[in-house]
């Protein structure tokens, strides 16, 4: 091999650094497309959304940003706030949103029926479930924690449970003690997410998932303890009359190949599988005592908002396209 | 035999007045730099991906990453049997700067991949197997670089800057991360092409800078060479001196006694760490810690080791390889002790991550110096990959049976049947390595 001077190779080094940084640079300014501004999406106007009850709204994020609907007209015109969230939800009044405190992490914002901020948490992690009980008291959410350890690219997720009316918080549904198949439980790879409140605002229910199995499990939060009721249900969303959870069933227990969003009967246990054949990753809303609302992704990511009826019959069809994590407005 | 002795490790202190430890403290070799160099950068682009990918995943994507575990699972053990492939690939065409650099390449490549996966939950899945395979080819044949331009008496010193100019990079990563991030607003893409290009830098760095053959200490190594594969070995070694190593030497570098005891050392340190995530998560539960400030506790522990790696490299030169592993291992036993025990508060949490990255730096580099002198020449890239594949897979077992532990008995309990697991640990180390490692006097000046 031919001996190149150290002057060469040097610049030969600082030549390549300066075309991959060229390349580099490049790129970025290609890509970067300037932030469409809300109000920008087709057939969209900002205005004040409002989480009024009892409203024939119905409410999503469109672009990030909190929008609402006609309940009777959900693909025509909506109203658009500035407020940006990754996940919204609301109830009687009262709102949750999971948005973005700054570029890097999160936070849990509480509102008020005109959006305004009432009490904000910083959470850990990444945005995915967020929840209000029926009478606007309770506020869940669950977020995806990943790199706890650098030999592990493993995710966890952590869920917490917010009381308005006490302030109390639980910042992670882990420090509760577990009864798994009737006996006492404990490991580290405990995770819980998508919490659903009873009408007590005390019983809950949501998904743990320890050993490779997910359980729906009923938890108590004055006692501060969980116990499993039923394996494979994640995602749990208690129907207004209380007698039904939505959920979403792994295909042959394997999320790997994908969910069945089904509904279970608390009587009788009974699954039914919805008319939904693709695979729901969410945590469904119901819209009233027999349907549900959900979202999907198209093969680039966008969202659309489905909606399907909660007994298995019917067909699902295309709520609010360009929108997701519906919530009712009731 | 007096020359196999002098290809010992010199556990003794450099001798008072000489003037080559003094010409020695002053640099590690330009080649090492280089190494040093290549992984700085190379830790920038792979920390910027590490960094950004949950973004990327869950709110660029929108994908449930929970599924991505499983994925995780599989790969790790594939990985392992490619990493002593890769090895022993190196040791046969001889050319451990080829092998490293198509490792380098081959993750550099990986991160274009990520462009390319979109949303398919299996193409991302292996593209990360892919950068993580690269990740596992490159570092024993790395390593062996290290160690073949460096005199055996200053290997814990090379191995210390080595290891701090890569965490180093690995700190810097994140921060390149959000830099990219704040300039372009949510383009993961851009990141991802930005890591690529600064990993294809570091390939370029690997090209032009780092020497494969003509380093000052190649000719101890041929010396070394030239007496064969070491005590143990049968005969034949010798006359297969001219001919590329076979499957079966790798066979009788296992009955080689103390390159066997080394990796049977290797397995055990990997026996004895339960892992960050497990260290972590106690520390989180004792003191509470906010769940927002969690990551806070890993960047703790690498910035003890980033500032550790290099002092305790030359104190390992000065005292020996072996006591800076064992004191490694006792640091980890006493942060396990800490995590059940009376201390809490700031003082815990200071001194259990100053405990854990000295530990990480007592041992990381120092297993692999302590490697290297006794490894045949012909096979130290297999040697030092069946070394850190023996940590590997044992820690796999070690987490999965903490896990087991801590489900049986509780999480305090468990992490002091770990404690004193890492005391075994440290007594079975002595008993096997101090015999095969017992300091030599110099009988060559």
């Amino acid at each position: 091999m031919t001996a190149i001077s150290t002057r060469a190779k040097i610049g030969v080094a600082v030549g390549s650094a300066v075309l991959l940084g060229v390349v580099a640079t490049g790129y970025a300014v290609l890509v970067t497309e300037p932030a469409a501004s809300p109000a920008a999406t087709a057939g969209a106007d900002t205005g004040p959304v409002t989480l009024e009850p009892g409203q024939a709204r119905l409410l999503t994020i469109t672009d990030r940003h909190v929008a609402s609907v006609a309940a009777t007209d959900p693909g025509g015109a909506r109203t658009v706030s500035d407020l940006e969230c990754l996940r919204v939800y609301a109830a009687a009044g009262t709102g949750v949103c999971l948005g973005p405190e700054n570029a890097w992490s999160y936070r849990v914002v509480v509102l008020d029926s005109a959006l305004r901020q009432q009490r904000s948490v910083a959470i850990p992690g990444l945005p995915n479930r967020a929840r209000v009980s029926a009478s606007g008291r309770m506020i869940s959410w669950t977020t995806f924690v990943g790199g706890d350890s650098y030999t592990a690219s493993g995710f966890s997720t952590r869920t917490g449970i917010l009381d308005t009316r006490s302030g109390s918080t639980v910042m992670s549904l882990e420090e509760f003690a577990v009864t798994r198949d009737g006996k006492p439980y404990r490991s580290a790879d405990v995770n819980y997410w998508g919490v659903t409140f009873t009408a007590d605002d005390n019983v809950f229910y949501a998904t743990m998932s320890t050993g490779g199995k997910r359980y729906l499990v009923r938890g108590d939060l004055a006692a501060r303890r969980v116990e499993t009721l039923k394996e494979n249900v994640e995602c749990p969303s208690l129907s207004p009359d209380g007698t039904r959870l939505a959920f979403k069933e792994a295909i042959d227990a394997d999320p790997q190949q994908g969910w069945r969003l089904s509904v279970l009967d608390l009587a009788t246990m009974r699954v039914t599988p919805t008319a939904e054949t693709r695979s729901v990753d969410d945590q469904a809303a119901w819209l009233d005592g027999a349907t549900l609302a959900y979202t999907l992704r198209q093969d680039d990511g966008r969202p659309d908002v489905f909606a399907v009826p909660a007994d298995g019959s019917g067909a699902p069809r295309l709520l609010v396209p360009n929108a997701e994590s519906p919530s009712p407005l009731t | 035999m007096y020359l196999s002795t002098v290809s010992r490790p010199q556990t003794d202190p450099p001798e008072a007045g000489s003037g080559r430890s003094g010409r020695r403290i002053a640099l590690v070799s330009g080649n090492v730099v280089a190494l040093g160099t290549v992984s700085l950068i190379t830790d920038v682009s792979a920390e910027m991906v590490t960094a950004v990918l949950p973004l990327y995943l869950v709110l660029g994507l929108q994908l449930s990453p929970l599924a991505f575990g499983v994925v995780d699972g599989v790969y790790a053990g594939a990985t392992a049997l490619l990493r002593v492939v890769g090895g022993f690939l190196a040791d046969r065409i001889r050319r451990p700067k080829l092998v490293a650099g198509f490792g380098y390449a081959l993750s550099a490549v990986a991160k274009l991949g990520l462009l390319l996966a979109g949303r398919s939950v299996p193409l991302i899945g292996a593209v990360v197997a892919v950068d993580r395979l690269g990740k596992g080819v490159r570092s024993a044949p790395r390593d062996a670089l290290i160690t073949a331009s460096t005199p055996p008496e200053s290997l814990g010193r090379a191995f210390g800057v080595h290891r701090t100019m890569d965490a180093v990079g690995a700190f810097l990563g994140p921060l390149v991360a959000m830099a990219v991030l704040l300039a372009v607003g949510r383009s993961y893409d851009a990141v991802f092409v930005t890591s690529f290009c600064i990993a294809a830098l570091g390939v370029v760095v690997l090209v032009l800078f780092v020497r494969e053959r003509d380093t000052p200490t190649v000719d101890a190594a041929a010396v070394d060479a030239s007496r064969g594969t070491g005590p143990g070995t049968d005969a034949t070694a010798d006359d297969q001196d001219g001919k590329k190593p076979g499957v079966r030497e790798v066979f009788g570098l296992l009955r080689d006694r103390p390159a066997r005891r080394l990796v049977v050392a290797a397995a055990l340190l990997g026996l004895a760490t339960v892992g960050d995530g497990f260290v972590y998560l106690l520390l989180q539960r004792r003191e509470n810690v906010d769940l927002t400030w969690f990551p806070l506790l890993a960047v703790g522990t690498s910035l003890v080791y980033l500032l550790l790696a290099t002092p305790i490299g030359l104190l390992a030169d000065r005292i020996g390889r072996l006591p800076v592993m064992l004191g490694g291992y006792a640091a980890l036993g006493v942060t396990y002790l800490l995590l059940a025990g009376p201390v809490t508060g700031w003082p815990l949490l200071v001194l259990a991550l100053a405990l854990y990255g000295t530990f990480y730096a007592a041992t990381d580099g120092v297993l692999i110096a302590l490697a290297g002198p006794v490894l045949p020449p012909r096979l130290r890239t297999t040697g030092i990959a069946l070394v850190q594949t023996g940590q590997a897979l044992a820690y796999l077992v070690s987490s999965v049976l903490f896990g087991l532990a801590w489900q049986a008995w509780g999480p305090e309990n468990a992490i002091r049947v770990a404690a004193v697991a890492v005391a075994a640990v440290l007594l079975l180390t002595v008993l096997m390595l101090a015999p095969v490692y017992r300091p030599v006097p110099r009988k060559v000046s």
